[in-house]
């Protein structure tokens, strides 16, 4: 229908959702990587008994439907809401259909992914390497990225690959925030719902095929590399 | 004073060049059933009105109405009612008036039967084991398609059997994936090139429900909007009023025949 020109079999509307996935992805796993180290390394040692309210919190997303999420964070961002009603009063933008909205919605939405496996990875670490570490004056930085890094290496790449694939594969919340804006909200999975809701069964098709493609891709890397990674180290 | 004055005239010009600079793309938010007038409307508008380009977001009617009150950044809204737009208007939304532009159909179309055999009395018959609809709560041809089947006296009949599409396009795309065997779907989707070449249709008399008078409206949002003004006033040129018609659409001032 459309006379767009083609890159690949793609429009142009196509590889900007695709673009637009990519950098949203990418974004939330690197914003919940950083936010989730700190989080995932306190309820992997501490013993406050708050530690287990915390857990649940951050698994809830596993749990409740994204339209639920979807409806809290539009009544929130929205320009009624506590956060996007203050940054309007602000002379600011509401948070509601836009980039920066399904931003926030790709970080809680995905924070359990993140947070899960670091968690694991932390906890196997020994605590006498740590202390080790520090008998050597290794300052609290260094440990961490020296040793603590290294360490949970696996985990890390777990986090990064599935947080990323997680973002991806997001629809609910998008759809109930987003408003399927091209190239500000309209991710690729919005615009395969869009496209079969539109009768537009080769677009449908050709984005499908994508997503199928690069989950596929992305889990058999995954596994082929952390089969690598968690294994011991040996000498060769 | 003289400096007052000059200051607002310099401010109103560069309120003015910011309206101009930024407004050459229009975020149309439109029902779908003008799905495929609108895509060939679009092409036409962009070619006659540079630089002005259009943004085509195709919905139902009550999904927009709820994101735009929740601030969603559509300059005008093709709602396929009357009330929607009216109710933006109200609530501060949008900008009076709120203008008529086409009046629509309804039909039964089927890709495995001939539905254009069919009556709204046969859908009482239990091999249409299932029967799509827009949703009535949301989508205002789901809302006329419900009274219709009422009038008919099969509502009851069929109440069991129906599948909801969030809107009348996706009601389409149920019955044209054979997940419904009929469906009441829009005149201008049954009458699109890729609905045509797959099944035949029925128009439904609308003596049987309240008129699909359709109307748009430009949102507070797209009020400093040039091209979505420039949208709406392409809509009145006899030009697209013929793509309208051609879809099926009673335009304001026509009458049936």
């Amino acid at each position: 229908m459309s006379a767009a020109a083609t890159t690949l079999g793609l429009t142009g509307d196509e590889w900007l959702a695709i673009g637009l996935t990519a950098e949203l992805a990418a974004l939330t796993t690197v914003i919940l990587l950083v936010v989730s180290a700190p989080l995932a390394w306190w309820l992997a040692r501490s013993r406050s008994r708050w530690g287990q309210v915390v857990a649940a919190l951050v698994s809830l997303p596993l749990v409740l439907p994204p339209t639920v999420i979807g409806f809290y964070l539009l009544l929130v961002l929205g320009p009624q809401g506590a956060v996007g009603g203050t940054l309007e009063r602000l002379g600011l933008h509401h948070l509601a259909f836009s980039f920066t909205g399904i931003l926030i919605g790709s970080i809680i939405y995905s924070l359990p992914f993140a947070v899960q496996p670091l968690r694991e990875a932390f906890a196997a670490i020994d605590p006498r390497v740590l202390d080790a570490a520090a008998t050597l004056r290794a300052s609290a930085w260094d440990r961490f990225f020296s040793v603590v890094l290294p360490l949970s290496r696996g985990g890390v790449l777990t986090a990064v690959v599935i947080t990323f694939a997680h973002t991806v594969g997001e629809f609910g919340v998008i759809a109930m925030l987003g408003g399927n804006i091209a190239g500000e909200t309209r991710v690729v999975s919005i615009a395969i719902y869009d496209h079969t809701q539109a009768l537009e069964y080769a677009a449908a098709h050709r984005l499908s095929a994508v997503l199928l493609g690069f989950s596929f891709v992305t889990l058999l890397a995954f596994y082929a590399i952390n089969q690598r990674v968690m294994s011991p180290v040996k000498p060769q | 004073m003289l400096r007052m004055v000059r200051f607002f005239a310099i401010a109103a010009v560069f309120v003015g060049l910011i309206a101009v600079a930024r407004a050459e793309t229009a975020r149309v938010a439109a029902a779908s059933d003008l799905k495929f007038a609108f895509d060939e409307l679009k092409p036409v508008f962009e070619r006659n009105h540079p630089p002005h380009r259009l943004e085509l977001i195709m919905g139902s009617s009550g999904k927009f109405l709820q994101q735009i009150e929740n601030g969603a950044p559509f300059d005008v809204f093709f709602s396929a009612d009357v009330s929607m737009p009216r109710r933006l208007v109200n609530s501060g939304k949008a900008i009076a008036p709120v203008t008529p532009y086409a009046v629509g159909r309804i039909v039964l179309w089927s890709t495995r039967v001939d539905a254009s055999k069919l009556t709204l009395n046969d859908l009482a018959r239990p091999e249409f084991r299932k029967v799509a609809i827009a949703s009535p709560e949301h989508a205002p041809y789901g809302a006329r398609a419900k009274e219709a089947l009422k009038a008919a006296g099969v509502w009851t009949a069929v109440e069991s059997r129906l599948v909801l599409g969030e809107t009348i396009s996706h009601a389409a795309q149920l019955v044209d994936m054979q997940a419904a065997d009929v469906g009441v779907i829009a005149l201008s989707l049954a009458l699109s090139e890729p609905l045509r070449r797959k099944g035949g249709h029925a128009l439904i008399p609308d003596t049987l429900h309240q008129p699909l008078e359709q109307a748009w409206v430009i949102t507070h949002h797209g009020r400093h909007n040039v091209a979505a003004r420039a949208f709406t006033a392409f809509m009145g040129t006899t030009q697209a009023r013929q793509v309208m018609r051609r879809y099926g659409f009673l335009l304001p001032g026509e009458k049936t025949e």
